[in-house]
């Protein structure tokens, strides 16, 4: 019953792999300096947007995907990230340090929350409700923080609506001289990356493996001499560092408020990862931008029909019911799955059907 | 004089709202280790059954501790021959599929009934102790409670039905072995959890009102009481939602109710790291 | 249960029947239409309010174009449903702005999503009109706000109700941005008519469970209470307040208890005195003929200030075009500095150049089974919180929202 599922297909796994990255990288630069050159300013706030939440979905898709780690409260480390940075940056005007520290301190809390749970051998289900009541006392606490008795040094927290004037980065060391909208937009696909290539390179060292071992049979691995809660609280901290980011670019493109750390944000993250494929990097980022641009298409048809009656709830609670029960390894695994198949149709060979198919667990 | 019992009062209708909220979860976790991520709307559907039927002239009591039942259990029979019949044992699919499920239902009710329904006013006027007034509403949901929990006790303790469920509940294999069929008890607990959960919110629907999202309102409270009661259903709900009510509510008239809240939550982070596998994992775990 | 498949036949009938309605206008004359953006949370916890101001908005649009449009041209208005998500606000702006390149946008509900757009359309050189009520201090002259802000209502509101039922207030609040300063406010005048606040407590948006405040309140005996709760979790507040019977034994009076009427039976509401800009009871005939439109042709319940102040603002922008002649921004921006002014169902709105807030009519109303009725009229009342803060005659570069001091 553990959450990761296994990669299919070790055999030939190189080449393919290899051209997977390259494609990655190509998608990725073309991006990074393709949209800038023909794309209107909307698109290119979107796609901020996007690559700051695809930075989110990696966060959750290295934990859970590869170390079986559930968190359902990584909005913690995301609201985290975001206030840090506001708070810091009002108080100081220059940004280049408020921006390590909305990295660095969602990692330390990540650490403290992880040596709480790792040390205290919390399993599985019970990990996910200590995430969550987490995430949910962020939110009910900087929800109630509107009064004037909460401001840090300069900064207001806001209460229920934020801080709308959350500074823009700028410059290293030119305090003032803020990033536009499209080097924002370059530095958030740069990241995002800089964290796809990270995590792969991660993954491929023994400590990636490690994890994976872990992830497969936690005994075994501890038998074999290895301290699993070092590992996992590594990998944890890793995540919570990974969601800060996050949360700094988010609030750079909009600005912070406490539905970051609410319970849709948290639970969003867990639909982009299930939807795209759990256990791969490519699939939660792919899951999540696709997610992205249906709640936008959403909320301009709702209104062409009538009053709203192409509800967002009811679609994405639907999608999601249907990839669990039919789809469970995601579109990457979908596709995977459709491509052997076809492989296997044209070679006349039904036992790579077979490989495929007996991948997924129960 | 007339304080402290208002002020016992208060906690008592604390601690039964909590059971109300949490006793069907409980059950459902209890004897399935299914997590029904779904059971804030499950309330919530159990409001709007109820309010619906009083709407079209059923009477009050009939609509709330019969129609929402009903209607509730119903569809969690549907829920369960649908979605989790197929995901038994994949604990965290079944939870991901019953969250769709959540959101779902909060965007099916919300195009049918729209946010705005006017509610019930609740029954039984009010009464007065000493100085205050409170609600008499609120003391007739404590007593629910208690009846609830006596009821659930005699039915597991003393019923053939119960016999099996506890069979069931302590090794599922053994039971099938000696000819209970586990797939039936579990479709008929799955419905009887929704069912208790569609009472629930029949009940507290004229304290709280009903819109299509106060299941968020109740789901992490229920959530948290039953992982901190831990594996025993009755025991377990009845001390963990004592201990959370009387803290949340002492908290809430010492401060505020955000801090009454965010004790509530810290006292059960703290009592999970104590006590990994809840309050009965530890202690009473002979208990029901 | 057995009405859902009814229900759900009626409402599909009625979204039919609103599409065939005012929509066909978005088809007509598309090539050289003046297209203006609406963006309102029309699903979501907000939607009560969103659905209603995208109603007013269209009913405002279709009258405008009835009579002959501007400058000769139909209006396209185009509808965004943010979906209660801050995040889609930013991104909806930003294409209303760049892509549609709208003359104007109407929209935002909370506090929190007009300040997420506010920069935006001013970075875009949008034109931008707020109509909500809010907790005022927003300085900006790219922004129009035409709905009340707390001095205005708060400042009759209080004296009125001192005088008719006692000095000692309880004040309740919605933790935010507007509950808390309605509730120095509120203080503010008691204490300026000689009577005193004698606990403030303030709730997330999210609280259900009142219980613990009705026996709090009982326990420091005011003479009335005053209610600046806020959204569809807080009317569990008035459920259990009338459930212990205390609606009979302690008065409350509300500047934000509004579309709650539509939802609370009148044993729970009945007596409740608030103070809005605009009331649904207001006995005019522009009135009775704009209730009788929403009502039927949208099929809205009830008329809020929200969105009677979306209809009259898009009016003020109407005829500041014409009046201007032009749809460039900053001519525009100087019709509506030059005291432009809308006669309208709720009553008589004038836009005040200091502050680009609207002088407006406040009426203080009691809920009589479902229903405001208006006790009183107080003309043309000045934004004067705002205009403590704000002129931006003086300087017109500024862009922020102060944070009101209230002196108490």
């Amino acid at each position: 019953m553990k959450a990761g599922r296994v990669k299919a297909g070790p055999v030939k796994a190189g080449r393919m792999a290899l051209a997977g990255n390259l494609a990655v990288l190509a998608a990725g630069l073309a991006a990074l300096f393709g949209l800038p050159a023909f794309a209107e300013t909307y698109l290119i706030i979107n796609s901020t947007i996007f690559a700051a939440f695809a930075i989110l979905a990696l966060s959750l898709a290295l934990i859970w995907g590869y170390a079986g780690i559930l968190c359902f409260g990584q909005a913690a480390f995301f609201g985290l990230g975001g206030y840090t940075y506001a708070v810091a940056a009002i108080n100081m005007g220059e940004t280049t340090l408020p921006a390590l520290m909305a990295v660095l301190l969602p990692a330390l809390f990540a650490g403290l929350l992880g040596y709480f749970m790792f040390w205290g051998r919390i399993s599985d289900v019970y990990l996910g409700v200590i995430t969550l009541t987490v995430s949910l006392i962020f939110y009910r606490f900087v929800n109630q923080t509107a009064g004037e008795q909460w401001n840090i040094g300069d900064a207001p927290l806001g209460g229920f609506n934020g801080i709308p004037s959350t500074p823009i980065l700028n410059w290293p060391g030119r305090a003032g001289d803020q990033l536009a909208p499209e080097d924002i937009f370059a530095l958030s696909v740069g990241l995002l990356l800089a964290v796809y290539f990270g995590c792969k390179l991660l993954l491929a060292t023994r400590f990636g493996r490690i994890l994976v071992a872990i992830r497969e049979n936690e005994t075994r691995a501890e038998l074999l001499g290895y301290d699993v809660r070092l590992y996992k609280l590594a990998i944890f901290m890793l995540g919570g560092a990974m969601a800060g980011l996050s949360g700094l670019l988010f609030a750079n493109s909009v600005f912070v408020s406490p539905t970051m750390f609410s319970l849709p944000v948290s639970g969003q993250i867990i639909i982009w990862i299930i939807i795209g494929g759990l256990g791969t990097l490519i699939g939660p980022v792919i899951g999540c931008i696709l997610m992205q641009v249906l709640t936008n298409w959403l909320g301009t048809v709702s209104q062409i029909k009538g009053f709203g009656w192409v509800d967002p709830n009811l679609v994405l609670g639907v999608l999601l019911v249907i990839f669990v029960l039919l789809v469970p390894r995601g579109l990457t695994g979908l596709a995977a799955g459709v491509w052997s198949w076809l492989k296997g149709l044209a070679n006349r060979a039904p036992a790579e059907r077979s490989a495929t198919r007996e991948q997924t667990d129960p | 004089m007339d304080y402290l019992v208002i002020l016992l009062l208060q906690i008592g209708s604390a601690v039964a709202s909590l059971v109300l909220m949490s006793i069907g979860l409980a059950v459902i976790f209890g004897m399935m280790r299914v997590i029904n991520l779904a059971h804030g709307e499950f309330l919530m559907l159990g409001g709007y059954a109820a309010i619906t039927a009083f709407n079209h002239g059923v009477n009050l009591w009939l609509a709330m501790v019969v129609v929402a039942p009903l209607a509730v259990g119903l569809f969690g029979a549907v829920v369960e021959r649908l979605v989790i019949r197929h995901l038994y044992g994949r604990l965290i699919d079944t939870m991901l599929a019953t969250w769709g499920l959540s959101l779902a239902m909060i965007g099916f009710v919300t195009v049918v009934f729209g946010n705005t329904v006017s509610g019930i006013s609740a029954p039984l006027g009010s009464l007065s102790i000493g100085a205050y007034r409170t609600g008499a509403y609120e003391i007739f949901l404590i007593g629910v409670a208690v009846l609830l929990l006596v009821a659930g006790w005699l039915v597991l303790r003393f019923t053939r039905y119960g016999l099996i469920a506890r069979g069931t509940m302590q090794n599922p294999a053994m039971a099938a072995a000696l000819g209970t069929n586990p797939s039936a008890v579990y479709a008929v607990t799955f419905a009887v959890g929704s069912a208790l959960s569609g009472l629930a919110g029949g009940l507290l629907a004229p304290l709280s009102g009903v819109v299509p999202t106060i299941g968020a309102a109740y789901i992490a409270k229920a959530f948290i009481t039953v992982i901190s009661g831990g594996a025993a259903i009755l025991s377990g709900t009845a001390i963990a939602a004592t201990l959370l009510g009387a803290i949340n509510t002492l908290a809430t008239f010492a401060f505020t109710s955000v801090l009454g809240e965010v004790a509530l939550l810290v006292a059960a982070v703290v009592l999970l790291r104590l006590l990994p596998q809840g309050i009965t994992g530890r202690f009473f775990r002979r208990a029901l | 249960m057995i009405n859902r498949r009814k229900l759900l036949r009626a409402s599909a009938a009625g979204a039919a029947g609103l599409a065939a309605g005012p929509f066909v206008i978005r088809d007509l004359h598309a090539e050289d239409a003046v297209k203006i953006a609406g963006i309102h949370d029309t699903s979501g916890g907000l939607d009560i309010y969103g659905k209603q101001m995208v109603a007013t908005l269209d009913l405002a649009v279709n009258e405008v174009n009835e009579s002959g449009g501007l400058l000769g041209r139909k209006i396209q208005l185009i509808n965004y449903d943010p979906q209660s998500n801050i995040q889609l606000y930013t991104q909806y702006a930003t294409e209303a702005a760049t892509k549609e390149k709208v003359a104007v946008v109407h929209g935002g509900i909370t506090s929190a999503s007009r300040e997420a757009i506010r920069p935006l359309l001013k970075r875009f050189n949008t034109l931008y009109f707020y109509n909500t009520l809010y907790e005022g201090g927003v300085c900006d002259r790219n922004i129009f706000c035409t709905g009340s802000t707390p001095a205005q209502t708060v400042e009759k509101l209080v004296p009125y109700v001192q005088k008719k039922w006692g000095k000692k207030i309880y004040t309740i609040a919605a933790d935010y941005n507007y509950g808390q300063i309605t509730a120095k406010w509120v203080k503010k005048y008691a204490q300026d008519n000689g009577g005193e606040v004698v606990q403030t407590d303030f709730f997330p948006l999210d609280v259900t469970d009142f219980g613990p405040t009705v026996k709090k309140i009982q326990a420091a005996k005011p003479d009335l209470v005053m209610s600046a709760l806020v959204g569809a979790a807080h009317i569990s507040f008035y459920r259990q307040w009338a459930a212990a019977g205390m609606n009979k034994q302690i008065p409350l009076a509300s500047t934000t208890f509004g579309n709650e009427i539509v939802i609370t039976s009148p044993e729970e509401h009945n007596g409740y005195i608030v103070a809005f800009g605009y009331l649904e009871g207001i006995d005019t005939p522009a009135n009775k003929k704009f209730v009788e439109i929403v009502h039927g042709k949208y099929g809205i319940p009830h008329m809020t200030e929200l969105a009677t102040m979306t209809y009259h603002g898009l009016h003020l922008w109407a005829d500041a075009v014409k009046k201007a002649n032009s749809l460039d921004r900053v001519k525009v921006i100087e019709a509506l500095e030059g005291g432009a002014s809308y006669d309208g169902p709720a009553g008589k709105t004038t836009i005040d150049a200091k502050t680009h807030h609207d002088i407006l009519d406040v009426y203080i109303g009691e809920a009589r089974d479902k229903k405001f009725v208006v006790l009183e009229k107080f003309a043309q009342q000045q934004p004067a919180d705002t205009q403590a803060v704000c002129d931006l005659k003086k300087s017109p570069n500024e862009n922020k929202q102060y944070v009101i001091d209230v002196k108490t």
